[in-house]
C-alpha cells in the first residue's frame, strides 16, 4: 500500500537515512508523501511569484488592467483544498503513530538508565551494559527512566525518539530485522538537553542475530574477576566512565587516579586527610553530601549493592601510585616516594591479582 | 503643522513641493537627553525602542555567529586542545542567551513595540496612543528587563574570560552565566543549571509586563482612538496584524510569568513543583512553558504578516487581494494558536489522545496560512510591480514563509514528528518561521517606514544588494539544517559526529554571508541618517495615514483627525518627480482633505 520512496531516487538518498526498524518503512513513506506535497506548493508559490513580478513589473506608460478586490469562489477554493491535504497528512500521521504507542504483548524488555551524561542498559536477568543488543527479528520494549534530569533517546536509523523524564516510565518499542554489520551499530543521541555533557551523551546499538544476541548476554551475565577487576567493570558499564578519568585527567567530576589515600579539599567544610571507603561510599550514595572543591554538585546518586561499592574501593585503590597489590608473590615497582599519609590497608585483602587495567569487556 | 502650507498654492507648480514640512517635527521638537528618557511621544518611544532592540539584536547575533564558528569542527574541543569543559560549557552558554536574547528580547518586541509604536497611532490619524504615560513605562520596564539579561552575560563573560586564564571560580552573585537553553525546562533549570537562571528568569518575568502594557494600549487606542470612517474592515491589515498580536500578548504573557517565578521559587525554595525527586512533574513546566511559547510564536510572526500585507499592495499599486480573509485569518491564527502547545510535547510521553488533538489542531492553524499565502501572491496579479528594496523583503517572506509553514507539516504530523522533533529539522523550520519570515517583514518594515520616521532616503541599491545577499545567506545557512536534520543531527549539541559536518560548513558559510548582509543593511542606515536625501512625504504612493503627513510626521501627527475610506485605494496617487514621490492626483478630489485640514494640493 506504500508508495516505494525510491521513486524519487535522489531526494531519498539526501533525506532519511537507513530505515533500520519495522516502523520506519510507514514513517518515511509519510515523510515523502509530505515533501512531495510541499515540492508541488513550493514550486507552485514560486512559480506565480516569478510569473506575476516578470508579468506585472513596472513599465512606464504601461496601464494596468482590471483586476478583482476578491473572489469568494476563489477564496473558498484555497481554504478548501489545503484543509483536505492537511486531514489526510493527519490521518496517516496519527494511524503511523499509534502503531508506535501500541507494544506487541511479547516484546523483549530491556531497562533504559539515564543520567547525566550516560546510558545503562539493563537486561531482563539483571546484566548491565553500556550499550544496547537487541536480537534480529522480536519486537523489543525499552522501559526508559532517568536518574536526575530530562534525557532522551533516539536512533535515527529506526525513526524512533522519546524523552526520558525522571519520574515517569516512558516505553518505546521497536522491532530491527537484519542485523547490523560487525562494528557498525547505530548511534543512540540524547536529544533532550541535559548540561554540559549533552552532545557527547551517545550510546550504540547493535542487533544481533539470535545465537550472537545469546552469546552476548551469557557474556555480560557471566562477568568473573578478582573485585579489582570487577570494581572496573562497574567503572565501564554504570557511567562512572564519562565524568571521573582513571589517567589523572580533569573531566566533570574528579579524577580517581592518586585520589586514595591523598588529602582532599572541599567547597566547604573541612578537608578531609585522606580519602578512605567510607568517604568513597558516602559520594557515591549521597554525591551531594561533600563537593570536591572547583567541582560542581552534577552526580546523581548511585543504586549500587554494599559488595558493588567495595569492588568499586578496592578498583580505586589501584589507581594510586604507591598502591601494593596484597599478595606477596612478586614485589611491586610502585614510585619510591612514599607519601606522608601512608594509605590504608586494603579493603579486600582476600583478592590475589593485580590491577585489572585492562579492559575486562 | 504649520499654517503655512497654504501658502504654497500661490507657488508655481513646478517648485511646488505637496507638504510644507511645519517649522519642528517630533525629532527637533525638544532637545537634551531628559526630553528623550522622559518623553511620553509614541514616535520617540518607538525610536529608544529601535536603538535598544536593534542593540540586542546585535549581540544575539554575535552569540549566533560564534556558536556557528564552534560547529564548523565535529571535535572542536579535541582538535585545537581546548579545555573540553569549558569548551562545551561555552556552548551551551552561547546559543542559550543566542536563544534567550533573540526571543524575549528582540523577534517579540521588534515589529510591536519598534513599528507598532512609530506607526499604530498615525495609521489612525490620532496623536498618540491610548495611554502615553503607560506607553512610556513598558519602555523603561523592557530596560529594566534587559538589564538583568545584560547582568547574566556580564557575569558569563567574567567567569569563563577568567576560567579560561585559570581562574575558574570567579562569580558574579547569580550571575555565572545561563546554560538551560531559553527554555528553561525543568528540572535541568531547577537543579544542576548554572545560576544565571534566577536572574534570567526574573528578567524574562519583568520583560513579560513591557509586552503585556504595550499589548494593553495597543487594543485601547484601536478600540477608542479610530477616525472617523475607519470601520474595523477599513482598518489597515497592519493593524488587524498588531490587534491579534495584542490579544495574545495580554493572555498568554502573564502565564509564563507566573511559570517562570515557579521555577525560581522552586530552585530557591524548592517547593516540589516541577522537580520529581521532590513531588513534582516536569511534563508539568513543559505546558505550562508552551501555553505561553507557542502563542508567542505568533505574536512574533502576525505582525510581520501584517507589514507584508501593507509591502505587497503599495508595491503592486494594487488593492489587497481579500482583504476580509487577510484580516479573520489573523484573528483566527491568534485564537487556534492557544489550543496547539501539545505538539511540542509529542515524544515526551504525554498520552496517544493528547498527542492526537494537538496535531488535528495544528494542522487547522496552517489553513489560515495556507489563505495569506494565496492572497498575497493574487494581489500581485495585474499589479504595476516596483521592486524596490522593500518590496524584494515581501517577496523573500512569502518564499521563506512558505518553506517555514510547509515543513511545519512534517512536524505537525505525529508519526512523522517523531524522528524529526529535536533535530536540526526543528531548528532550520522555526528559523524559517521567526527568524527567516520576521526578520524578512522586520527588515522590509524598516525600510518602508524609514523615510518617514527620519525623513531621509536610504541608497536603494545598496538596500537591494544587501537583501539579495541577507536572502541568499538566510537559505545557505539554514537549508542544509533541514537535510542535517532529518539525517538524525539532535539540536543543541556542542560537538556531534563527522558524518554531519558537510551540514554544519554550510550552515556556518551562510551565516557569515548573512551577517555580512546586515552590515551592509546597518551600513546603510547609519549613512541615510547622517547623508541621505531629504524623504518626501510620500516615497511610496502608500494611502494609509502616515502617509497623509510630512516625514518626518510633526509632534503632533495631525492637527485635526482626517476622516478616511478605503486605506488601499492606490488610485487616488500619482508619482511626481519634481518631488521625487508620490501626490493626490489633482484631477480627483483631494481624498483626505477636509475643509480645515492643512494638505496643500498643488498638482
Amino acid at each position: 500500500m506504500f508508495m516505494h520512496p525510491s521513486i524519487l531516487p535522489i531526494l531519498a538518498d539526501i533525506w532519511m537515512p537507513r530505515a533500520a526498524s519495522t516502523v520506519a518503512g510507514p514513517i518515511d513513506w509519510l515523510f515523502y508523501f509530505i515533501l512531495y506535497i510541499c515540492i508541488f506548493f513550493f514550486f507552485l508559490i514560486l512559480g506565480l511569484l516569478v510569473a506575476f513580478s516578470w508579468m506585472y513589473r513596472y513599465q512606464p506608460g504601461k496601464t494596468q488592467g482590471p483586476a478583482p478586490k476578491h473572489s469568494t469562489a476563489l477564496e473558498l477554493t484555497w481554504t478548501f483544498i489545503p484543509t483536505v491535504i492537511v486531514i489526510v497528512i493527519f490521518y496517516y500521521g496519527f494511524k503511523g503513530y499509534l502503531d508506535l504507542a501500541v507494544p506487541p504483548p511479547n516484546a523483549y524488555p530491556v531497562i533504559v538508565l539515564a543520567q547525566t551524561w550516560g546510558y545503562q542498559f539493563q537486561y531482563p536477568d539483571g546484566a548491565i551494559d553500556d550499550v544496547l543488543h537487541i536480537p534480529a527479528g522480536r519486537p523489543v520494549e525499552l522501559i526508559l527512566n532517568s536518574k536526575d534530569v530530562i534525557h532522551g533517546f533516539y536512533v535515527p536509523e529506526f525513526r524512533l525518539k522519546k524523552d526520558i523524564v525522571p519520574g515517569r516510565f516512558n516505553r518505546l518499542w521497536f522491532q530491527a530485522n537484519e542485523p547490523t554489520e560487525p562494528d557498525k551499530p547505530y548511534d543512540v543521541y540524547c536529544t533532550q538537553y541535559c548540561g554540559q555533557g549533552h552532545s557527547t551523551m551517545r550510546s550504540t546499538v547493535t542487533v544481533d542475530s539470535r545465537i550472537d544476541f545469546d552469546k552476548y548476554i551469557y557474556k555480560i551475565s557471566h562477568f568473573v574477576g578478582p573485585p579489582p577487576a570487577q570494581g572496573r567493570h562497574i567503572y565501564e558499564k554504570h557511567q562512572c566512565i564519562g565524568c571521573h578519568s582513571v589517567d589523572g585527567t580533569r573531566m566533570t567530576g574528579p579524577t580517581w587516579k592518586n585520589m586514595w589515600g591523598n588529602p582532599v579539599d572541599f567547597e566547604s567544610g573541612p578537608r578531609l586527610a585522606a580519602v578512605d571507603a567510607a568517604y568513597i561510599r558516602e559520594s557515591i550514595l549521597q554525591p551531594g553530601a561533600k563537593i570536591v572543591k572547583t567541582f560542581s554538585n552534577v552526580m546523581p546518586p548511585q543504586s549500587l549493592k554494599d559488595e558493588e561499592i567495595n569492588e568499586v574501593i578496592a578498583y580505586i585503590q589501584t589507581l594510586s601510585d604507591n598502591y601494593k597489590p596484597p599478595a606477596t608473590t612478586q614485589p611491586t615497582s610502585g614510585p619510591a616516594t612514599a607519601p606522608t599519609t601512608a594509605p590504608s590497608a586494603p579493603l579486600t585483602a582476600s583478592a590475589g591479582s593485580a590491577p585489572a587495567s585492562d579492559s575486562t569487556k | 503643522m504649520s499654517s503655512t502650507a497654504e501658502l504654497e498654492h500661490a507657488s508655481p507648480p513646478a517648485a511646488a513641493i505637496y507638504l510644507t514640512p511645519p517649522e519642528d517635527n517630533y525629532l527637533t521638537h525638544d532637545k537634551g537627553v531628559m526630553s528623550w528618557i522622559f518623553t511620553l511621544d509614541h514616535k520617540r518611544i518607538g525610536i529608544l525602542y529601535m536603538g535598544t532592540v536593534l542593540s540586542f539584536f546585535l549581540v544575539g547575533g554575535i552569540f549566533a555567529l560564534s556558536l556557528r564558528t564552534e560547529l564548523l569542527w565535529y571535535n572542536t574541543p579535541d582538535k585545537f586542545h581546548l579545555d573540553k569543559e569549558l569548551t562545551l560549557n561555552l556552548y551551551n552558554n552561547m546559543f542559550t542567551l543566542h536563544g534567550a536574547i533573540m526571543v524575549f528580547l528582540f523577534i517579540i518586541p521588534a515589529i510591536p513595540a519598534i513599528m507598532g509604536n512609530l506607526i499604530l497611532p498615525i495609521m489612525l490619524g490620532a496623536k498618540d496612543v491610548a495611554f502615553p504615560r503607560l506607553n512610556l513605562m513598558s519602555l523603561w520596564i523592557y530596560w529594566i528587563g534587559g538589564t538583568f539579561f545584560l547582568y547574566v552575560l556580564l557575569g558569563g563573560v567574567l567567569h569563563y574570560g577568567f576560567a579560561m586564564f585559570g581562574h575558574p571560580n570567579v562569580n558574579l552573585p547569580g550571575g555565572m552565566g545561563l546554560d538551560t537553553g531559553w527554555t528553561f525546562y525543568a528540572p535541568y533549570s531547577t537543579t544542576k543549571s548554572l545560576a544565571g537562571v534566577v536572574p534570567a528568569t526574573l528578567g524574562a518575568f519583568v520583560v513579560g509586563f513591557s509586552s503585556i502594557l504595550t499589548g494593553v494600549n495597543f487594543i485601547t487606542t484601536l478600540h477608542i482612538l479610530r477616525p472617523k470612517g475607519m470601520t474595523w474592515f477599513r482598518m489597515p491589515l497592519f493593524l488587524w496584524g498588531l490587534y491579534a498580536t495584542s490579544i495574545i500578548q495580554i493572555l498568554a504573557t502573564p502565564v509564563l510569568a507566573i511559570t517562570l517565578l515557579l521555577v525560581v521559587a522552586e530552585r530557591t525554595m524548592h517547593v516540589g513543583i516541577f522537580d520529581p525527586a521532590i513531588g513534582g512533574d516536569p511534563v508539568l513546566f513543559q505546558h505550562f512553558f508552551w501555553f505561553y511559547s507557542h502563542p508567542a510564536v505568533y505574536i512574533m510572526i502576525l505582525p510581520a504578516m501584517g507589514v507584508i500585507s501593507e509591502l505587497i499592495t503599495v508595491f503592486s499599486r494594487k488593492h489587497i487581494f481579500g482583504y476580509n480573509f487577510i484580516a479573520f485569518s489573523s484573528i483566527a491564527i491568534a485564537l487556534l494558536g492557544f489550543l496547539v502547545w501539545g505538539h511540542h510535547m509529542f515524544v515526551s510521553g504525554q498520552s496517544p489522545m493528547t498527542d492526537s488533538i494537538f496535531s488535528f489542531i495544528t494542522f487547522s492553524v496552517a489553513i489560515p496560512s495556507a489563505v495569506k499565502v494565496f492572497n498575497w501572491t493574487a494581489t500581485l496579479y495585474r499589479g504595476s510591480i516596483r521592486f524596490k528594496t522593500p518590496m524584494l523583503y515581501a517577496l523573500g517572506f512569502i518564499l521563506l514563509f512558505t518553506v517555514g509553514g510547509l515543513t511545519g507539516l512534517f512536524l505537525g504530523a505525529l508519526s512523522t514528528d517523531v524522528p524529526l522533533h529535536d533535530t536540526y529539522f526543528v531548528v532550520a523550520h522555526f528559523h524559517y518561521v521567526m527568524m527567516g519570515s520576521m526578520l524578512f517583514a522586520f527588515l522590509g518594515g524598516m525600510y518602508y517606514w524609514f523615510p518617514k520616521i527620519f525623513g531621509k532616503m536610504y541608497h536603494e541599491q545598496t538596500g537591494q544588494v544587501a537583501a539579495l545577499v541577507v536572502f541568499l545567506g538566510f537559505n545557505l545557512a539554514f537549508f542544509p539544517q533541514f537535510i542535517a536534520g532529518t539525517q538524525g543531527m539532535p539540536r543543541r549539541w556542542a560537538t556531534y559526529p563527522e558524518q554531519y559536518q558537510i551540514y554544519h560548513r554550510f550552515s556556518t558559510a551562510g551565516a557569515y554571508l548573512m551577517g555580512l548582509g546586515l552590515f551592509i543593511v546597518a551600513g546603510n542606515w547609519i549613512h541615510a541618517l547622517k547623508r541621505g536625501n531629504k524623504a518626501p512625504p510620500n516615497p511610496w504612493g502608500g494611502n494609509t495615514l502616515e502617509w497623509h503627513c510630512t516625514s518626518p510626521p510633526p509632534y503632533y501627527n495631525f492637527k485635526k483627525t482626517p476622516a478616511v475610506d478605503d486605506p488601499y485605494a492606490l488610485g487616488a496617487w500619482e508619482y511626481v518627480s519634481e518631488e521625487q514621490g508620490w501626490v493626490p492626483r489633482h484631477s480627483e478630489p483631494p481624498p483626505l482633505a477636509p475643509p480645515g485640514q492643512n494638505v496643500a494640493i498643488t498638482h
